[in-house]
Order: C-alpha cells, then sequence, then structure tokens
C-alpha cells in the first residue's frame, strides 16, 4: 500500500507491505539506520523515536499507521553533518554510552525528557529512560549526560565570564 | 519477528470499524498497539485485516459527564494513556485512576497505549481494568449501530478474554465520581519496577466526619485471571474505624479461596499471601489519604 | 616509561573518540550493511527437547513467493565439517542444522532464503517437520545419574569432562584444621545478552574465491573457523573488522550462523544475510551462560583463617560443546580469590543437557566461582560469629606479600588489597553502614550488609585449554598493532578485530599519542580485514588494555626509536646523543640543533641518502606481543601461570528487603576499584558500572529459565528481566592504583569489573538480612517470589514455634 511519512520534516511517499513496522520502514525504506532493532516486542526501547514529539517505540507501529503524523528520528536532532546537539555533545563528554546500539534511542528519550522539563531530577531521568535497556553502561553515565544537558541548555542564554 | 501478512484500514468511524469488523471473522481493531503488535510480531496473533481506530477523532476525550444522576469522568477509549496521566480533570475526580496510571509500562507505551486498548485486552495485571472493577465503572461498545453499557464487573471475565460480543467496539469508559472525604491506595508489586505487576491491589474510601469508614471499595489484580473486587472485606468494613488488624483480617479472609495465578515469575502462594498485603496497604493509604495525610504510595515508588 | 612516570595522556579525562558516531546514529553495525542482490534467512527450530528429525517437507514452503532456497542438516552436513569444540569429543559434534536429532528446544534444523525476512518467516512456518520427541534431561546432576537419557548416544555419557586437579596437601590441611564447612551455591544460567542480536552477512564471489563476511563478532580464530567448516583456504575468507558490534561481553560468537550463511551463499550466487531476531536470539542463539552448581568445603581455624578448600563445580554446558567447558579452566587461575588459602582441591564437571548451547560469558567463568568463594567466605564468618568483614581481612594477601604464588601455579602481579579496603571505609563508615542497617531493621525491614572481595585475572594466554585438553598446546594470545607514517606526516595505526564498546580505537590513540608524545587525536585508527591483519586475540579475558595496548605501546617505541636514529644521523651525533621531545629529534648538547616531525618524515620518504644505514625506508612499524609473563604449559599435576595481571574489586553494599513482599531494594552501594594504572578513566568507570548492572542482574533478575517440558519459558524481554535505570542504584566508586609490574604503563584489565563481585555481593548481603530468620538462600537469581515465599515459610515456622 501507498503511504505517507513525514520523517525529520520531509514527506516520503512510499510503497509498504501493510505489515512493515515503522521501524523497519525508516531503515530499509528511507536508509535512516540511526533506530535500532532490539527485540522488536517493545521491551528494549532501542527502536524509539518521536511521533508528534513524543518518545514512542517504533517496531510498535505498522508504518502506514503514521500518516499524517510528524516523526523525528536521531537523524533528524543532529544539527548537521560532523555536528552534534547539546544532549548528543553532554552524552560525549560523560561517555554516556559504550557500544552506541542503545544510545541514538537514550537520546530520543531524553530529548522527549528536556523538551518538556528544562530541569529534571536525578530521578525524573531514570524513569525518562527507564524504558531504554541499555546492556553496558549501567546508566549512571548517561543520566549524568542528560543531567548536564539541561543545565547547559538552560544556560545557554546566560551571560558568561570571559574565561568561561 | 515480522507480522504474517494481513491488510491495514484506517476506520473514519466507529460504525465503519465496526461494519468491517463484521465482514471479516479474521479482522482486528488496532488502537495503541503496544500489546497487538508484540503479539503479531511473535505470530501469536494473526489478524487478515487491521482495522486502525486511532484516527477515529469521537474516541479520544476525556470529560465530566452526569449519567443517571451519577457524576462522572467519562473516556474515549482511544484516549492514550499518558494523555489521562496529563489531566488535571481525571486526577482531580478519579484520583485513584491518577494513582495507578504512571505504573502502566514505560512513558514510551503509555505514549501510544490507550485505555480502551488495555481494557479490551484484560491483561489480568493490567492496572487499568484493575481501577474500573475496583470502581465499578462503566464501558460502552457499539456494534451493530448501536450503543451498549456493561459494568466494567461484567466486561473482565478471564485472563485476556472480556464478554464484548464479537464484531463490537468499546468506545469509552466512564468512572463514578465520589464525592466528600475520599481517600485512594494503590500498591503493586513486580520485579522490575516498570513490569507487570505478580500483584496490585487498589482501594477507594469515603470517610464520615467521625473519621469512620462510609463506603469502601477495594480491588486486587494479577493475583487471579481478572481483577476482583474483594467484597465480604468490603462490607465488614464498610461503617468501621479501618483498624488496621481487622483491615487485614477481613481482605485475607475475602482472599483465601481465590485460585491464584502461578508462574515463572511468582508462584501462587506468593500472590494469594501478597494481595492481602497489598489490599492492607492499599486501605492504609487511602484512610490516610481521606484524612489529607501524605501517603507514600507504590511500593515500588520510582 | 614508567608507570608512575609524567603522562600527558594516559590517565587523563580525554573523551572517548568512538562516542561521536555513535549519538549520531552513525555506527556501522551488521544490520546496517546492504549489499546489492543481498537475500535474507530465517530458521526452523525443533519445538521439542529432544526429538528425532524423521522428515522434513520442504515442498509448500519453496512455492512461496519470494522463497529461493531451504537447506536443512543432512544437505549442510554433507557439505561441511563439523564446528570447532575445545574438548576432544569426537561423538558430540556440533553443526550449525541440527543433523537426524535435535537436542533442545530452540534448535535449528532448516533455514529459508527469501527475498526479505518477512518472507523467509512466512515459508519457514510452511516447512513440514515430521519428528519423533525423545527422552530428554534438563538438570546436570540427573544427566550424571546411571539411565539418565543420553543427549549423545554415541558419546556413550552426558559427562564431557571431569577432571580433579589437587593443588598443595589439602588432605592433611583438613586433618590439621579444628573446623570446617561445606555449602552448595548455584549460579543460575543468565547470560551477557546484548541488545543487538547476533548479525552477519556473507557474499561469496566464485571469480576471486572470496567470502566477504561482515558479522558482529567477537572471537578468536574467526575466519580460520568459517575456512575450516566450509573446506575452503582461511585466505579465501575475508572478515570484515570495521563492523561495530552492538555489545557483546563474550557472547559475540555466531560460528554457526557464519557457517551456515557462508554455505547459503556458495551454493546460490548472491549474499546472504541472518540477523537473528530475539527469540532465535534466546532459544537457539547458542549464546546461554553458565549455569553452575557449586559443593565447596573448607577447612579453617578459629581465628577465622582458611587454611584448605575442596571445591567441585557441576557446569551445565547444555545440548553440545563448544568453547564452553573451558570456563571451568579459566577460575582456576584465581582459584583462592585475594586470600592466602594454602591448599585446593579443585573437581570441574561439565556435563550436556537438552538446553539450550552455551558459550563464552564476561569472566569466562569467574564469576560463579567467586560467588562461591565470597558466600564460604561469609558463612565462616557466621560460624565463627565474627564479623564478615574482619573473616575476609585475616585471609586476604597483604601488598607486601606480592609477587605472591598461589597453589594452582599463578603468580598474582601486584595488588593493596587492604588499602583499597580502607579507602572503601574511610568513604563509607563501615560502623556508619552497619548503624543504618539497623535502623532499617528497627523500621521492620529486613536489611543486610554484603561484602565481596574478588579479583579479576586479566590479559592471559588461554593455558586453560591446555590444561583441560592436554591435546592442546596453546600457550599465547598475541595482539598486534601497525603503525604508518605516511609520507605527509599522518599517523595511522591499526588493530585487528572488530570492537563493542571497549572504546579501543582511544586506547590505541591514548597509548601511541603518550609514546610520541603527540595529541592522541591525530593518530588515526583503522581495522583492517582479516587478510591484511595481523595477529589478535580479539577482545576476550580482559585483555585489551593489557595486550593490545602493549603492542601499540612496543611498536609506538620502535617508531620513536626509528625517529630518533634518523634524527641522529641528520644531525651527524651520536645516538645517545639524539633526544626526542614530541616529534622533534634534537642535540642533547646543543638543543638549537634538532630535526622536526616533517624533516624527519622528508628523510624517510624521499631522502634515502640521508638515512642511517641499511635502514628500511619509510617509517612503518609492527609489533605483535606476547602476553608479559610469556607462555608455559601446565606441570603435569595441572600448575601453570594462566594470566598476567590481578585487578580488585571491594564491594560493600546494604539491601533492604521488605519481609512481606520479599522485593531487595539496594539502598547503599559502594565499590573499590584497582585495575593498575587507568589508560582512559571514563571507560573503566562505564564498563565497571556496567559491570555492576550485570551482576545485579544475574544475582536478582536474569535467569533463562525452562519448564518440566524442556521448554525455554524466559526467552523474551518479557520474561527474561534486563536490569533498567530504576534496578541500578548510584554507585560510589573508589579508584586506586596498583601498577601491574608486567604491563607497559601498569595497567591491568577492567572489562569484567563490577560483574564478577556484585552478584557475590548482593548474595552475601540478602542472606545478612535474612539470616535472623534462620534461613539462607544460595541459589541465583535470587527472585523476588521466590525470596518472599522463603521468608514467609520461615515466619510461619517462628510463629508456630512461639505457639507452642
Amino acid at each position: 500500500m501507498r503511504i505517507e511519512l513525514n520523517v525529520n520534516g520531509t514527506v516520503h511517499e512510499i510503497e509498504v507491505e501493510p505489515r512493515t513496522t515503522l521501524l523497519d520502514c525508516l531503515r530499509d525504506r528511507l536508509d535512516l539506520k540511526g533506530a535500532h532493532a532490539g527485540c522488536e516486542h517493545g521491551v528494549c526501547g532501542a527502536c524509539t523515536v518521536l511521533f508528534d514529539g513524543a518518545a514512542v517505540r517504533s517496531c510498535l507501529m505498522f508504518a502506514a499507521q503514521a500518516t499524517g503524523s510528524a516523526i523525528t528520528t536521531i537523524e533528524g536532532v543532529t544539527p548537521g553533518p560532523g555536528e552534534l546537539s547539546p544532549i548528543q555533545d553532554a552524552f560525549c563528554e560523560t561517555h554516556g554510552l559504550q557500544c552506541g546500539y542503545c544510545t541514538p534511542a537514550m537520546i530520543m528519550a531524553a530529548h522527549a525528557l528536556l523538551a518538556g522539563n528544562p530541569a529534571p531530577t536525578r530521578e525524573e531521568i531514570v524513569e525518562a529512560i527507564s524504558g531504554n535497556i541499555c546492556r553496558c553502561t549501567g546508566y549512571a553515565q548517561i543520566v549524568e549526560a542528560i543531567a548536564l544537558a539541561a543545565e547547559r541548555m538552560r544556560g545557554v542564554n546566560r551571560p558568561r565570564s570571559l574565561t568561561e | 519477528m515480522k507480522a504474517a501478512p494481513f491488510e491495514y484500514a484506517r476506520a473514519a468511524d466507529v460504525d465503519e470499524a465496526c461494519a468491517w469488523l463484521a465482514a471479516d471473522d479474521g479482522a482486528r481493531l488496532i488502537a495503541g498497539g503496544q500489546t497487538l503488535v508484540p503479539m503479531m510480531a511473535m505470530r501469536l496473533a494473526r489478524p487478515t485485516r487491521l482495522i486502525d481506530i486511532n484516527r477515529i477523532a469521537a474516541l479520544s476525550y476525556i470529560r465530566q459527564e452526569t449519567h443517571q444522576d451519577q457524576d462522572g469522568i467519562a473516556i474515549g477509549a482511544t484516549t492514550r494513556q499518558c494523555a489521562v496521566e496529563r489531566d488535571a480533570l481525571a486526577a482531580a475526580k478519579v484520583p485513584l485512576l491518577a494513582r495507578a496510571i504512571p505504573n502502566i509500562g514505560h512513558a514510551a507505551t503509555r505514549a501510544r497505549g490507550t485505555i480502551g486498548g488495555s481494557l479490551a485486552n484484560a491483561d489480568p495485571a493490567a492496572e487499568i481494568s484493575l481501577i474500573a472493577v475496583t470502581l465499578d465503572a462503566t464501558l460502552s461498545y457499539r456494534a451493530g449501530g448501536k450503543t451498549t453499557d456493561i459494568p466494567a464487573r461484567g466486561f473482565h471475565v478471564g485472563a485476556m478474554v472480556t464478554s464484548l460480543p464479537e464484531g463490537a467496539c468499546l468506545t469509552a469508559v466512564r468512572f463514578p465520581v465520589w464525592q466528600g472525604r475520599i481517600g485512594t491506595g494503590f500498591h503493586e508489586v513486580n520485579a522490575r519496577s516498570s513490569d507487570f505487576a505478580f500483584v496490585s491491589a487498589a482501594a477507594q474510601i469515603e470517610l464520615g466526619a467521625d473519621n469512620k469508614c462510609k463506603r469502601i471499595v477495594i480491588g486486587v489484580g494479577a493475583a487471579t485471571d481478572h481483577p476482583i473486587r474483594l467484597e465480604s472485606a468490603e462490607r465488614q468494613l464498610a461503617g468501621g474505624a479501618l483498624d488496621p488488624k481487622a483491615v487485614r483480617a477481613a481482605v485475607e479472609a475475602a482472599l483465601t479461596d481465590i485460585e491464584a495465578l502461578d508462574d515463572l515469575h511468582a508462584t501462587a502462594a506468593y500472590r494469594r499471601r501478597v494481595a492481602a498485603v497489598l489490599a492492607a496497604r492499599a486501605v492504609a493509604d487511602a484512610f490516610a489519604d481521606a484524612q489529607g495525610k501524605k501517603v507514600q504510595g507504590n511500593a515500588n515508588a520510582h | 616509561m614508567s608507570a608512575t612516570g609524567n603522562r600527558r595522556y594516559v590517565s587523563s579525562d580525554r573523551r572517548v573518540r568512538e562516542d561521536r558516531r555513535f549519538v549520531a546514529g552513525k555506527g556501522h553495525f551488521v544490520a546496517d550493511i546492504e549489499l546489492p542482490n543481498m537475500k535474507h534467512v530465517a530458521v526452523v527450530t525443533c519445538p521439542h527437547a529432544a526429538a528425532r528429525i524423521k522428515a522434513i517437507d520442504k515442498r509448500a514452503a519453496l512455492a512461496m513467493p519470494g522463497v529461493h532456497y531451504i537447506v536443512d542438516g543432512a544437505e549442510l552436513a554433507a557439505a561441511t565439517l563439523p564446528l570447532m569444540t575445545g574438548l576432544d569429543t569426537p561423538n558430540v559434534p556440533r553443526r550449525p542444522l541440527a543433523l537426524d536429532v535435535a537436542r533442545y528446544s530452540g534448535e535449528w534444523v532448516a533455514a529459508v532464503v527469501a527475498d526479505t525476512r518477512a518472507l523467509a518467516e512466512d515459508a519457514a512456518e510452511a516447512i513440514e517437520i515430521d519428528y519423533e520427541a525423545l527422552p530428554f534431561v534438563l538438570d546436570a546432576e540427573q544427566a550424571l545419574e546411571q539411565g539418565s537419557p543420553l543427549v549423545h548416544e554415541a558419546h556413550g555419557s552426558n559427562v564431557l569432562l571431569d577432571k580433579t586437579f589437587v593443588w598443595g596437601e589439602v588432605e592433611k590441611d583438613f586433618a590439621a584444621s579444628p573446623r570446617k564447612l561445606s555449602l552448595r551455591v548455584k549460579w543460575g544460567r543468565s547470560s551477557t545478552v546484548p541488545i543487538e542480536t547476533f548479525g552477519v552477512v556473507a557474499s561469496w564471489d566464485p571469480w576471486r574465491d572470496m567470502l566477504d563476511v561482515h558479522a558482529s563478532i567477537q572471537m578468536p580464530r574467526y575466519a580460520d573457523q568459517i575456512g575450516i567448516a566450509l573446506k575452503i583456504p582461511a585466505t579465501s575468507v575475508r572478515v570484515h573488522h570495521d563492523v561495530d558490534v552492538g555489545g557483546s561481553y563474550g557472547v559475540k560468537r555466531g560460528i554457526k550462523h557464519t557457517v551456515l550463511c557462508g554455505y547459503l551463499s556458495r551454493r546460490l550466487g548472491f549474499p546472504v544475510r541472518l540477523i537473528e531476531d530475539r527469540l532465535e536470539n534466546m532459544r537457539g542463539g547458542d549464546a546461554h551462560g553458565p549455569e553452575r552448581l557449586f559443593d565447596v568445603e573448607v577447612a579453617f581455624a578459629d581465628s577465622g583463617i582458611v587454611r584448605s578448600m575442596k571445591m567441585r563445580a557441576l557446569e551445565n554446558v547444555g545440548a553440545y560443546a563448544g568453547r564452553s567447558p573451558f570456563q571451568l579452566g579459566k577460575p582456576i587461575g584465581a582459584i583462592v580469590g585475594p586470600y592466602k588459602i594454602n591448599s585446593v582441591e579443585y573437581r570441574a564437571i561439565a556435563v550436556v543437557t537438552n538446553k539450550t548451547t552455551q558459550d563464552a560469558v564476561r569472566g569466562f567463568g569467574q564469576g560463579p566461582t567467586n560467588l562461591a568463594l565470597e558466600r564460604t567466605m561469609d558463612e565462616v564468618a557466621n560460624v565463627l560469629g565474627l564479623d564478615p568483614l574482619e573473616v575476609r581481612k585475616r585471609n586476604l594477601i597483604r601488598h607486601d606479600e606480592f609477587p605472591y604464588l598461589i597453589p594452582s601455579g599463578t603468580t598474582y602481579d601486584s595488588g593493596n588489597y587492604e588499602t583499597v579496603i580502607a579507602k572503601v571505609l574511610a568513604d563509607a563508615g563501615y560502623e556508619d553502614l552497619k548503624a543504618e542497617r539497623d535502623r532499617l531493621r528497627a523500621e521492620g525491614k529486613l536489611a543486610g550488609i554484603g561484602i565481596a572481595a574478588c579479583l579479576e585475572p586479566s590479559g592471559g594466554n588461554a593455558t586453560f585449554e591446555a590444561l583441560l585438553n592436554p591435546a592442546i598446546t596453546t600457550s599465547t594470545f598475541m595482539d598486534s598493532c601497525r603503525i604508518n607514517i605516511d609520507g605527509m606526516g599522518a599517523i595511522t595505526a591499526t588493530m585487528h578485530t572488530p570492537s563493542s564498546g571497549q572504546g579501543h580505537e582511544t586506547l590505541l590513540g591514548t597509548v601511541i599519542g603518550e609514546v610520541l608524545q603527540v595529541d592522541p587525536d591525530v593518530v588515526h585508527v583503522t581495522r583492517p580485514d582479516s587478510l591484511n591483519s595481523l595477529p589478535s586475540g580479539t577482545p576476550v579475558g580482559s585483555r585489551m588494555a593489557i595486550m593490545l595496548g602493549g603492542a601499540a605501546f612496543h611498536a609506538a617505541n620502535r617508531l620513536k626509536a626509528k625517529l630518533t636514529a634518523i634524527g641522529a644521523h641528520d644531525l651527524g651525533i651520536p645516538l645517545e646523543r639524539a633526544v626526542y621531545d614530541a616529534g622533534t629529534v634534537s642535540d642533547r648538547d646543543a638543543p638549537q640543533n634538532k630535526r622536526a616531525w616533517a624533516d624527519l618524515v622528508q628523510i624517510a620518504f624521499r631522502n634515502y641518502h640521508r638515512m642511517p644505514q641499511d635502514f628500511e625506508p619509510g617509517l612503518a612499524v609492527e609489533h605483535v606481543y606476547q602476553v608479559p609473563t610469556g607462555g608455559t604449559l601446565p606441570t603435569p599435576d595441572g600448575r601453570v601461570q594462566m594470566y598476567p595481571c590481578f585487578s580488585f574489586e571491594f564491594h560493600l553494599l546494604l539491601v533492604s528487603i521488605d519481609p512481606e513482599l520479599g522485593r531487595p531494594e539496594i539502598v547503599r552501594y559502594r565499590l573499590g576499584h584497582d585495575c593498575g594504572t587507568q589508560i582512559n578513566p571514563k571507560i573503566v568507570r562505564g564498563m565497571t558500572m556496567g559491570g555492576i548492572a550485570h551482576g545485579i542482574g544475574a544475582a536478582l533478575y536474569e535467569e533463562f529459565a525452562y519448564n518440566d517440558d524442556g521448554q525455554l519459558i524466559a526467552q523474551s524481554f518479557m520474561d527474561y528481566l534486563l536490569p533498567s535505570s530504576h534496578e541500578v542504584p548510584a554507585v560510589d566508586i573508589v579508584d586506586h592504583e596498583t601498577p601491574s609490574p608486567h604491563t607497559v604503563l601498569g595497567q591491568k584489565g577492567s572489562g569484567e569489573s563490577g560483574y564478577l563481585g556484585a552478584p557475590a555481593a548482593i548474595a552475601n548481603a540478602v542472606n545478612d538480612a535474612i539470616r535472623g530468620l534462620g534461613i539462607s538462600i544460595n541459589t541465583l537469581p535470587i527472585k523476588v517470589s521466590k525470596l518472599g515465599d522463603l521468608i514467609a515459610q520461615a515466619q510461619e515456622k517462628t510463629k508456630v514455634k512461639k505457639g507452642n
């Protein structure tokens, strides 16, 4: 069937089987490889994307269902080739990742959190990423990355000293 | 892990969805899909046709309704769980629901999961089903061009089994609003904080000026194949002072004959015993809440 | 450079260079690879715990749209050799697809090739297989019994390995000791379960006789094993090492997947891809971890000093052997942990059962062994009425006793256990922690303190193979680095294995930058394919900082020496007067006379007439690094130096259990950690925290549980429970640095840190919490319902007693 998908601000017309999940469609048809398949049954969260601004699991939705909504993937929050968003940069700063497989999804969950809550507590960060399983890090440096990103994003318009 | 092939159609309204359902025995409705899609991925569910009701605007709302003189909060079937979680009216009028909802899955599944989808799926551990049964909510469904009401207690009949007729589409659930000095309590226990509960318990009470219990409902989920009410305990405790020992004895007595589930995650003995623990705690919380005391809440508090 | 010398980059808080691509979703994982005309594989699995395959009817499936081919075990077995196994068990052959008999539920029986994965799954359902169910055995102890069903009839028994080692005067020490106790401890079947499943793309080019393999692999001798099984020269196998691996921690060893896909690509003439789905991964991916039953007996004095130990370890390896029985061998290198136990008897038994096959898991058997040891130390303290911390202190090897030879023949390199512990306690206050425990108890909670003092052997030479199978004479596990400075002066270093999150590119950059005194970020790191690679033992056994770091260090020093010699020669000064500083060579006695980097490159690449005599032109060097303690085979009585370095970790935590629910909550967690020099502290901390999280999983949540029918019931992420952010508490890590005398920078391994002690510490804490009820629990994982029921039964008994 023919569907229209609005991904990262671009509308694509694609022919898909109804059974094609949004995840498979993004990866296989639009070549957006940043969302990953970890379990394909909605538990690990490695496929998280933003769906009308909310973090959702793209393996738990068929592509056909997404027509009419705006989808944002990790490729859509990366400012440009070689450039990082404050959240992505904070993950590098704290080393909030190791193998990188869950990372794009973790960053999407962080985006969804910080969009609605610029100053989350540790507990709120822990809750916001609790649906994203990371097997490498034990989460500590991920939580720190999100807290650091929040702090930096809050401070973005703050006057700074010359040495800062 | 790819679903078996199926046809996909978006229904414009409920009657169209029902007509399509009636036309094809293998057709199924999809709302949030948070349970159905994994089942399809594992090919444990294989609908021939998927009827998408997500875009039916008339099924997505939270509003106050008075029905046969009873104040209620009506929630459309495809209303997202996260919408209810954030809704001030629902929180004020049905505080027990507000207490339970954050325990459903994760933020990412509540963003898609719907109130009606959870009810219709009827997982024994579903929090919304437990609250609906506990509060004697009324469910509405549409079939053959007709809307029918059914009490939540008659709706949930087994594990993943409801009394919803073939070809019907659940349209709404109406939670009664209690007046007066209300208190609520909700507890569940699971392995990890966001897992399906092994046991869950919910209670709502109304206190009189004398701090005696005027009205009480107690529900237990996940212990048996569908949520149950502890009616004998409710009868025993109504009118009383909710002394902790009396509460514990009453809920224990009400739970002695249940057929508790036994599986990989918890034994039947565990479920029966802990159901009483959590029910007593839910009542204690509700009692404290009604008196304006701070309630610590769920044992697995995040 | 000495370990304590001034470091420019080593141990500094630098970013990890790999992170940039991953945060942008630009990793290069195997599932991201699409080759032209590539087809997809799905497998058909056996639904029985054991069954004879009587007939396979492919007709209906072959007629389905998009289906290209279906292969079964008979066809594959005729064309390939069985997969390599570690022990000499010729009658326990392991093949990618079951031949005649399937031996566990989930074992692969046939494979479909189709245009898409979905079409392959459709066809897999349509293959009709006639099975005859056979008797089966799931439990290791039952598998040992006479008359038990035989998993491999031709082998004649279910025992793959039964070997007893005696190091020292065990019986004499037991006879001389006033006290003894015995304990049974069980480590449940769990694994590392990376979020990325295993995947492989195989593509055969018949005109070049070349099999190109892209895979999410972490395995030594991968290309060799593919070539042997497919009966093609290893020179016809090209494994691409630039694939990012989405987590492994030991298990990414999909040799059977690769042989299957390699065969199919050769047979069909197009690229073939198999990316396991989660069910295939959990049931038939052959990536389960140890399931081990310990019977421990110790002889000790009234002071709590343990003199001797007898340990019997019974491992349920699952249906086929592979390499997994060797996981009984590695712990021999640290069999006494950090303690001065005088003599040891160790019996290692591996049995086959009708469960999923195992592979290597983080620690390679050390985690279970540490659990048995540390539970035993707690019980020694318990029977003596002594504090468990005090008992450990009395038994610990003191820092002035290193190097320390343990009974099984390994000499521990260095350590300062008492200082690590003192630092943790200074930070935490043991008495404060006890007071907090007692407060929780007063509030009605069951609360307990858990301690574990554990070792992480690292960087070894794999002589556990020779210990358990004398036919093997392997005494090296080398790693290599090549560094080339090109004609423009840019530095490229190579490594020769894929990575799965350990930051090896950062490791190479840091070590080479340190030696050459240049910014690590200018050191470009590449991963040539297997045909262009030097030997690498791959990231196993907590070895890469030691072994790849060592190779890079020596290669860089070789390069530095060459640059210095070129500079000295061009300056016309004796070599000993030449000083190398950050890429410039100058005259010690006349520092204004110097040759800068560009000059040296110019000479090496373009001015051969200015080169020292007989020097190779260019600036290419390589180093193949041997395990720093060398390589010797075991003595006849089974003693050998297996690992060169021993990291230490001291866990101290407080657990609180709601007695009515049985749900343990970790309230405080502190860790003292000493892995020598930390080359990159961010990486070490991350791996340690990840190891603790993994250990929490093994202790409390994760188990490949089977039902009585032999079906794996924890086969999805709904039932196999990985810790989420909620389940991992904040951990205070206290670092200490005792350099290893054997390694180039004083570094030791840290890839298994945290995991090797967390389960033991948690089990000890839970037992401290419930001891007052007269109960104990020595089986992992300690699941909520199990613990809750145990507590309830104990309380019931107490009530009855009181009633009487």
